[in-house]
C-alpha cells in the first residue's frame, strides 16, 4: 500500500517559505537568501525521505531561490545601483500571499450561513445535500483494532476448524438489530458474544460495517480511553428497515 | 396603513427561504415606493433588535433575510443533524482570490497561491460558490472565474462592494521594515523601489472591483 503524507501546513512552496521566514524571525524585506535557500532545500530533502510527493511547484521555487542566491553573489551590484534587489522576485509574491491569507481569514471570520447563522427553511449552505449519514465518531482503523482484539481473545492455537459458511451478513445484521432493540447502547464486544468462530466473527464485523454504512447504527466512544459502543439510529417502531439482499432500506 | 405594510413585508420575509430583494417586494406591492420598503425594513430590523430575538434581519446578496444569531448555531446544527459548513484553508484562499480579483483566470489564481488549484476550483464550482464567467481571449482560451450570488449569501455580504477592505500590502511588513530602516539607512533606494511596486499593485486591485 502506498502511503502519502500530506502536511496541511505547507500546502505550497510559498507556505514553506513563509514558515521559514517566521521561524528565523527575519525581515521579509531583507531575507537572508543564502540561509533561507539552504533551509528550503533541507526541507525538500526531508519531504523526499518521508516519501512525500513533492509537487513541481516546490522545485520551481527551489530553482528561483538558487538563481537569486547566485545573482546576489555576482559582482557589480553596487549599493545605490538602479538595478532592483534580486530578492524582490520572491518578496513580492510573498507579500501578495500574506495579503491573500489575510483575505481568506477575513472571509472565514464572517457570520457564515450554515455554520454560524441559519435562514428559514434552508439549512443547506455549502452542501446542497443533507448529511443524513451519521458520521462515525470512531475511525475505521479504531474499529479494526477493536476487532483484532476480539479475534485475539477467541483464538485458541491448535484448535483450528474449517467450516462451511453458516452465517450471512443479513442474519448478523438482524441479530445486531435485535441486540440493540430497547437499549440505549451496547458495547462493541457484545455483538461478538457466544462462541463465534473466526468466520462468524468476520461476518459479524461485516454486518456491523454494513449497518454503519446504512446509517442505522452509530459507533462512538465516550472518551479516548473508553470502550467502543454502538447505539441504534433506526426507528423503534419500525425496526426491520433492513430488507435483505436487495439492499433497499425503507 | 404603515403598520399594515410592515406586517405584509414581514410575512413575505417569513415565507421565503431566499434573500428577498426590494424589487421582489415591489412585485407584490406595486403601489409602494422603494424608499418606503427600505424604510420599513429598517423599522423591522430595529424592532427585532429591540425585542432581543434569536434572529435578526440581515442584508445579504442584495436582499433581506431573517437569520438566526450565531449564539444558537450549535442547537440548530443538532436539529438539522448536519455538521457545520466548512471549507479547507486552501479552498478559502482560492475563494478569496476569486472574490477579490474577479474576473480571474486559473493561471492568475495559481500565481498567487503557488500551487495547482484544479481540484479546489472543481469543489468550489460544485458548491456553487464560484461560476464560470466566460473564456479569456488568450492562447488556450482559459476559463474566467467569478463568485456567485450564493457566495454573497453564505458569507453574509450585501454585494461584492461590501467585501472587507484589503489591508494595504505595505502594512504586512511595516513593523520589520521600519525597524530595519533605522539601522539600514544606507540603502533607502531599495525600500523606495519596494514601496512603489507595492503601491501600483494595490492600486490595480482596487480598480478591479
Amino acid at each position: 500500500m502506498d502511503y502519502k503524507v500530506k502536511l496541511e501546513m505547507f500546502e505550497g512552496p510559498l507556505d514553506l517559505l513563509l514558515h521559514l521566514i517566521h521561524k528565523n524571525e527575519v525581515d521579509i524585506f531583507d531575507i537572508p537568501i543564502s540561509s533561507i535557500t539552504d533551509q528550503y532545500l533541507d526541507y525538500l530533502e526531508l519531504m523526499k525521505s518521508l516519501e512525500m510527493s513533492i509537487a513541481g511547484d516546490f522545485l520551481v521555487m527551489a530553482s528561483t531561490l538558487i538563481h537569486i542566491k547566485s545573482r546576489m553573489l555576482l559582482p557589480g551590484r553596487n549599493e545605490g545601483d538602479e538595478e532592483e534587489d534580486p530578492r524582490l522576485e520572491i518578496t513580492r509574491p510573498l507579500l501578495e500571499y500574506m495579503q491573500l491569507k489575510e483575505m481568506a481569514q477575513e472571509l472565514s471570520e464572517r457570520e457564515i450561513l450554515g455554520r454560524d447563522v441559519f435562514a428559514r427553511g434552508d439549512a443547506t449552505s455549502f452542501d446542497e445535500y443533507p448529511d443524513m449519514m451519521p458520521k462515525p465518531d470512531v475511525t475505521l482503523f479504531q474499529l479494526m483494532d477493536a476487532f483484532r482484539r476480539v479475534v485475539a481473545l477467541g483464538e485458541q492455537p491448535g484448535n483450528l476448524t474449517v467450516s462451511l459458511e453458516k452465517w450471512s451478513v443479513k442474519d448478523k445484521v438482524e441479530s445486531i438489530i435485535a441486540l440493540l432493540r430497547g437499549k440505549p447502547d451496547i458495547f462493541f464486544e457484545e455483538i461478538f458474544a457466544g462462541n463465534q468462530d473466526i468466520s462468524e466473527l468476520v461476518v459479524t464485523f461485516l454486518a456491523l460495517l454494513e449497518l454503519v454504512h446504512m446509517g442505522l447504527i452509530k459507533v462512538f466512544q465516550p472518551s479516548q480511553q473508553s470502550r467502543i459502543r454502538l447505539s441504534a439510529c433506526f426507528d423503534e417502531g419500525n425496526p426491520s428497515v433492513y430488507r435483505g439482499e436487495d439492499g433497499k432500506t425503507a | 396603513m404603515e403598520k399594515q405594510l410592515k406586517l405584509i413585508i414581514e410575512s413575505l420575509l417569513f415565507a421565503t427561504d431566499k434573500p428577498l430583494r426590494v424589487r421582489d417586494i415591489q412585485g407584490c406591492l406595486p403601489d409602494t415606493g422603494l424608499p418606503e420598503i427600505v424604510e420599513t425594513m429598517e423599522t423591522l430590523r430595529h424592532e427585532y433588535e429591540a425585542m432581543d430575538r434569536s434572529f435578526s434581519l440581515k442584508e445579504v446578496a442584495e436582499g433581506y433575510q431573517i437569520r438566526t444569531k450565531p449564539d444558537y448555531a450549535p442547537h440548530v446544527l443538532r436539529m438539522t443533524k448536519r455538521s457545520a459548513a466548512r471549507l479547507s484553508t486552501a479552498a478559502m484562499e482560492t475563494l478569496a482570490i476569486i472574490a477579490y480579483k474577479q474576473p480571474v483566470i486559473r493561471q492568475e489564481i495559481e500565481r498567487f497561491r503557488g500551487v495547482d488549484t484544479g481540484g479546489i476550483l472543481r469543489t468550489l464550482l460544485e458548491k456553487n460558490l464560484i461560476r464560470i464567467m466566460g473564456r479569456k481571449n488568450l492562447p488556450g482560451r482559459p476559463l474566467i472565474y467569478g463568485t456567485t450570488r450564493k457566495f454573497l449569501e453564505v458569507f453574509d455580504l450585501h454585494s461584492l462592494e461590501s467585501l472587507p477592505k484589503l489591508k494595504e500590502i505595505k502594512e504586512f511588513g511595516i513593523g520589520e521594515a521600519q525597524a530595519t530602516q533605522t539601522h539600514k539607512n544606507e540603502t533607502p533606494a531599495a525600500s523606495t523601489v519596494q514601496e512603489d511596486a507595492v503601491k501600483t499593485e494595490t492600486g490595480s486591485t482596487d480598480s478591479e472591483f
